[in-house]
């Protein structure tokens, strides 16, 4: 699904990833951890189109995107739910729900498809007309994703959804990537929250100082503590 | 002032929510490309005056203003898109001053490309007929065409607002004033919006230029005076705020025409008198970040 090879990118003169390669199969959730600042935002945004400097090769579902804009990677499949989750003020849950839709070819399924998110999501059903940006940061965080999800993208890159969020929130927003892996959806996953993260993932890589310094199956790396603490102590 | 009645008054009002007209225009475009495009465009000034132009030469060749009230604000804000799309956009994500001192200098450029087409005096505009005369609107006689000119506007504004509130491609443009990053993530190439609000801001400047081309001679210079109140009225509305242009340029509108009458001497001052004012209480402006174009 996603192949990245010997990937570098650069903000300004900085030189942030050194070269990284790793793949997300479909169908699998793949979890990059690693500590503040390794490189694991800057990953994603790269897969997305919007590091403006960047070398090497990202092939999604067949085809290289590096220098493809954000936008077009999104019509191919590929959504991205930022770390700052980037709910629009001013606007209602609706109006943020429906901004995921309407750049899509699928924009004539708007109703029908927000009537599913509207079920899969039943924190948002209740606040569909309420200012989004009034919402706790984990209802908030609900609908980055359910709107992430409105044009049933076949990919999606996940920066740290559960930071800053209740725990009850976090089991049920985990339950939910469980079922949308279920339903064919393709997931990364960055998380702080190791165990957790591990927990549903096939894969793993860990990520320091913007190099994949390691990669194995989830359920290797969950029993490998010493593995988790040298890497994502934070 | 032995000759001041209550209905002189209020006509100076009603001829100052008139002129208050052509200002809300000018703000509104000025202020939807400043809240999308983040853009302050110095040549709108310019683009009002090519669109009094633009009225003067198509009238010529139509002798139908209602054409003219048509084609004109498509012709100027098709310049807008060139404009937008050769000379604006390689100056976006570049230093602030870039766009600022381009649309300046190109305001320029209008103006002398005007003065070797058309020459330098001015051309009379004669009021297009059915809206000539004065009717009685109950306190006084009152010109047809000011009042057309207050009706005129109140529909623009109001199909703007049904536009940006209520159609799908105002969501974008509000979402995208306040985050166009997350709308490429969402799959939409926002230059393509950019472009659009661009010829949106600049077609609205032409058809204020025709509007505003029977009140006064059109001359290519019109502009100028015209741009800087423009900028008064979306400083005091708050920039980028629809509500905000609508409310202070009715307000300029008013301020003029009153102290036209009571202080002819301070007319051409008081507007900034008033900005000066609003700014020591509310910098931002009376409506500013209150929500774009909200
Ligand atoms: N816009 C930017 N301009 C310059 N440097 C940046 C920018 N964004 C990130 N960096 C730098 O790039 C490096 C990697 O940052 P990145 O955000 O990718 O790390 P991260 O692994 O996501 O960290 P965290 O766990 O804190 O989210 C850091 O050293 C950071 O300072
Ligand atoms: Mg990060």
């Amino acid at each position: 699904m996603l192949k990245i090879a010997n990937l570098s990118a650069w903000y300004g003169h900085s030189h942030i990833l050194q070269g990284i390669s790793l793949e997300v199969k479909r169908g699998e959730i793949v979890t990059l951890i690693g500590r503040n600042g390794a490189g694991k935002t800057t990953t994603l945004r790269s897969i997305m189109g919007l590091v403006p400097k960047r070398q090497g090769s990202v092939v999604f579902d067949g085809a290289e995107i590096l220098s493809e804009p954000a936008h077009k990677r999104f019509h191919r499949g590929l959504a991205y739910v930022p770390e700052e989750r980037r709910i629009v003020p001013g606007l209602s849950v609706l109006e943020n729900l429906r901004l995921g839709i309407i750049g899509s070819a699928s924009r004539s399924k708007e109703n029908e498809r927000i009537d599913v998110i509207a079920e899969t999501f039943p924190r948002l059903k209740q606040r569909l007309t309420q200012e989004a940006i009034t919402m706790s940061g984990g209802e908030q965080q609900m609908l980055a994703i359910a709107r992430a999800m409105m044009a049933e993208p076949q990919m999606i890159l996940l920066d740290e959804p559960s930071e800053g969020i209740m725990p009850i929130l976090v089991d049920e927003m985990f339950e939910l990537f469980r079922t949308m892996k279920a339903a064919g959806t393709t997931i990364m996953l960055v998380e702080q929250n190791v165990e957790l993260a591990l927990g549903i993932s096939d894969r793993a890589y860990i990520m320091d100082q913007g190099e994949i310094v390691y990669h194995d199956t989830a359920a290797a790396l969950l029993a490998d503590k010493a593995m988790q603490e040298r890497y994502c102590a934070v | 002032m032995s000759g001041l009645t209550l209905e002189l008054l209020l006509l100076q009002i009603v001829t100052g929510v008139a002129l208050g007209s052509v200002f809300v225009l000018l703000a509104i475009g000025l202020s939807l490309i400043f809240g999308m495009l983040t853009i302050v465009n110095f040549a709108h000034g310019a683009f009002y005056m090519v669109g009094a132009y633009m009225g003067v030469f198509l009238y010529g060749l139509t002798k139908n203003f209602w054409i003219c009230l048509v084609l004109v604000p498509l012709a100027v804000g098709t310049i807008g898109l060139v404009v937008e799309r050769f000379l604006v956009r390689p100056l976006y994500g570049r230093n602030i001053d870039d766009p600022l001192l381009l649309t300046f200098g190109l305001g320029y450029v209008f103006i002398e490309s005007i003065r070797i087409l058309f020459g330098l005096n001015g051309i009379p505009f004669s009021t297009p007929a059915g809206l000539r005369g004065a009717v009685d609107i109950g306190i006084g006689y009152f010109p047809l065409y000011r009042l057309f000119l207050i009706g005129a506007t109140g529909m623009l504004v109001l199909g703007l607002w049904l536009f940006i509130e209520k159609t799908k491609f105002g969501l974008i443009i509000r979402a995208g004033a306040r985050d166009p990053e997350i709308l490429k993530v969402l799959g939409i190439d926002v230059s393509k919006i950019w472009l659009l609000v661009f010829g949106i801001g600049t077609g609205i400047a032409g058809l204020s230029g025709i509007l505003a081309a029977p009140l006064q001679a059109v001359t290519p210079e019109m502009g100028i005076p015209v741009l800087a109140e423009a900028f008064v009225v979306t400083v005091v509305g708050g920039m980028g705020s629809l509500i905000g242009a609508v409310t202070a340029g009715l307000m300029v509108g008013i301020v003029v025409a009153m102290t036209s009458l009571f202080m002819p001497e301070m007319a051409k001052v008081s507007i900034f008198l008033l900005m000066a004012l609003v700014l020591l209480v509310r910098p931002q402006g009376l409506f500013g970040r209150a929500g774009l174009m909200g």
